[in-house]
């Protein structure tokens, strides 16, 4: 009967050992959510996300494919060179004039070097051009973001103030986030080791600039703007009121915030 | 092939075909081949006690021969199912994470639990109740290192009167159908990552997860069935032709089930043919050619279809040795389609842009974390576990509790 009881404690022992190891994670979540509420709210000083609603929208219409909005993020945010790292990029959609009969002509898209040093001279004579456009491409600022969703440390998270945030401190690199990000917005930073997006240059915003892309853009392509506290004339209003707006991949369920003007079916 | 065409890029890498997103354009694809070992490995983990259970839960007499086998395989491909994961980690150091502080709307941060349940309270306590009568024994007979492990798997437990053994087969039976749901959990829930993702047509799917459970069901057969074989062949024992024969039928049964299920995913996105069926069609056809069609479907999956299929219908007119490599070629045959299956779903899904405007190209490097190298060790790993282990456990110089439900390799 001895051994009998001593297996029962053998049991006991482990169940309790399992409860120990569940009861730390619990705590340590409950941190986590704390901290992270911290983080959130780690603009400067009197800085209170809650009372903001940033976010940007773009005016197809105005963009020349400068790409001075790819160098100024690239510089701002220390995005590494090199053709595969972008927190904004630029594509041009090409559209040729539909053979007779069709409904649609030839589609050309290209993005060369994220559109950051412009494009070259397109290869299609104008005469068969029927639309081109440059799509300036970002962050959606989705409100049921697929890649806060699936991080499984909660290193990528909502920010009240609209900004979806990544904690590089925290982020373990698995790179689920960016294979659930349907707009190809994420890359996994090659010298951090850690996923990587636009963050609205939150540094900036924070302290009342604009986005680098936003402030230096010739075309006012991009607007931003606090939706909470809109200026006189404010150009997010305007904008809204304006144009007919459309977001990219409505029906896949994110409910990007972003918004463009001026979009052409053929933009994914 | 008409988006091919109409989707020519102005000015492109060569290694991309039509326009990808510039995130997208990376040499090595963001999830390399060890995210697609570790989907085989568990799937092999889940499969092999499913086999076992067969034994426990659903009381398949003739599959007592590889009963410790299977449990044993399970095991050891298990201590090495999370390797792949971790090596894969931008921030391997941060790991821990997953498990002290999970995010739960990501299926990814399940990872942790499903693998300690499954290992600390489904496979560790399933082999220890089976093992612990014998464990007693030898740690009673043998001596020196060998002597010293089996006294330390005791845990100083060592009643092994009628009424304990009793209730050690009785818990055992218990755990075994926890056992069932549990890997079932472990499989399903590595099918229901790929399956979540909605970004990505290629891999969302409701069906995922019980195409990744059948798979790995069927991979977990094969492999019992490939290890028994060549176990038999090392220590030259005479193999129990029944229990390779039951274990030959229930193979065959659960690839008709895999292909019928497989066969309706595939109808379904025909059939459908959604916004991305082009691209997809052309992956199928063109990027994945060998991989999927001569790979998956026709070495892996039709072949053995038609191999074991045979033997189900004329079993009498082989003989032994014919039906024993006719065996053998075929769960070498599953095990190598199911891992292309697992390199189809993996890779497959990276080498086309999220535009669905182009595709992306994969060449895999020798050395480094994510190449052939490391993958082949990963792999082999496993085996050189289950090898210290059969060893260890399935040793012919050790006797065994004489019960009647469990029994040592071939008679």
């Amino acid at each position: 009967m001895k051994t009998r009881i001593s297996r029962r404690r053998l049991l006991r022992t482990t169940a309790l050992a399992a409860a120990g190891v569940l009861g730390a994670t619990l705590a340590r979540t409950v941190k986590a959510a704390v901290q992270k509420l911290a983080v959130s709210s780690a603009g400067p000083k009197g800085y209170e996300p809650t009372k903001h609603k940033w976010l940007m929208v773009i005016d197809v219409n105005r963009c020349i494919g400068c790409g001075l909005c790819v160098e100024a993020c690239k510089k701002e945010n220390h995005v590494p060179q090199g053709p595969n790292y972008f927190r904004t990029w630029i594509e041009r959609y090409i559209i040729k004039k539909p053979k007779p009969g069709s409904t649609r002509g030839e589609v050309l898209v290209d993005s060369p070097n994220g559109g950051m040093n412009g494009f070259p001279p397109a290869t299609v004579p104008k005469e068969e051009i029927l639309h081109s456009l440059y799509v300036p491409k970002l962050c959606n600022l989705c409100s049921h973001s697929p890649c806060v969703q699936s991080c499984p440390v909660g290193a990528t998270f909502d920010a009240p103030d609209g900004a979806v945030l990544i904690d590089p401190k925290y982020c373990i690199g698995c790179g689920f986030c960016i294979q659930t990000c349907p707009y190809g917005c994420r890359f996994l930073n090659p010298i951090t080791r850690t996923a990587e997006k636009c963050s609205l240059c939150y540094h900036r915003i924070t302290r009342g600039l604009k986005p680098a892309c936003v402030e230096v853009c010739p075309g006012q392509a991009r607007i931003f703007g606090d939706l909470k506290n809109p200026v006189p004339n404010d150009p997010i209003q305007k904008f809204f009121a304006t144009n007919r707006v459309q977001s990219l991949k409505p029906y896949l369920g994110t409910g990007p915030r972003m918004r463009y003007a001026g979009l052409d079916e053929e933009v994914r | 092939m008409t988006m091919e065409i109409t989707n020519t890029i102005v000015q492109v890498l060569p290694r991309f075909e039509g326009y990808v997103y510039p995130n997208e354009a990376t040499v090595q694809p963001l999830w390399g081949v060890l995210i697609v070992v570790y989907p085989y490995v568990t799937g092999l983990v889940a499969g092999a006690f499913i086999m076992a259970s067969l034994v426990r839960v659903f009381n398949v007499k003739a599959l007592e021969p590889v009963y410790r086998l299977s449990l044993l395989t399970a095991f050891a491909f298990l201590l090495c199912a999370p390797l792949p994961l971790l090596f894969h980690l931008g921030h391997p150091e941060r790991c821990f994470e997953i498990m002290i502080t999970p995010h739960l709307s990501s299926p990814m941060a399940v990872f942790g639990f499903v693998y300690a349940w499954y290992l600390m309270a489904v496979l560790l306590l399933e082999l220890w109740f089976d093992y612990r009568c014998d464990f007693v024994e030898w740690a009673r007979t043998q001596t020196g290192f060998r002597g010293l492990i089996y006294r330390l798997f005791t845990v100083g437990v060592t009643d092994v009167s009628e009424p304990a053994l009793r209730l050690d087969a009785k818990l055992s039976q218990v755990i075994s159908i926890v056992g069932i749901p549990s890997a079932f959990l472990l499989h399903g829930y590595v099918g229901f990552i790929f399956g979540s993702v909605k970004a990505n047509p290629w891999w969302g799917n409701v069906l995922m997860p019980i195409i990744f459970i059948l798979s790995a069901i069927v991979s977990g057969i094969a492999l019992c069935a490939f290890n028994y074989l060549v176990l038999g062949w090392v220590r030259r024992t005479e193999l129990n032709m029944r229990c390779l024969d039951v274990m030959g039928m229930f193979l065959f049964y659960a690839l008709v089930v895999d292909a019928a299920i497989e066969a309706l995913d595939w109808g379904h996105r025909v059939y459908e043919a959604g916004e991305s069926f082009q691209i997809l069609q052309y992956l199928a056809t063109e990027k994945l050619f060998y991989t999927l069609r001569v790979g998956q479907a026709l070495l892996g999956t039709a072949v053995p279809l038609i191999l074991l299929g045979l033997l189900q219908l004329f079993r009498t007119r082989f003989a032994e040795i014919v039906r024993k490599r006719i065996y053998f070629a075929s769960a070498v045959l599953i095990l190598v389609g199911v891992l292309a299956m697992r390199w189809n779903v993996v890779i497959g899904g990276q080498l086309f842009s999220k535009s669905l405007r182009g595709f992306m190209s994969h060449k895999m490097e020798f050395a480094g974390t994510e190449g052939w190298l490391m993958a082949g060790a990963l792999m082999v790993l496993p085996f050189v576990l289950l090898a210290v282990m059969i060893n260890l456990f399935l040793s012919t110089k050790l006797r065994t509790c004489k019960r009647e439900t469990t029994g040592p390799l071939p008679a």
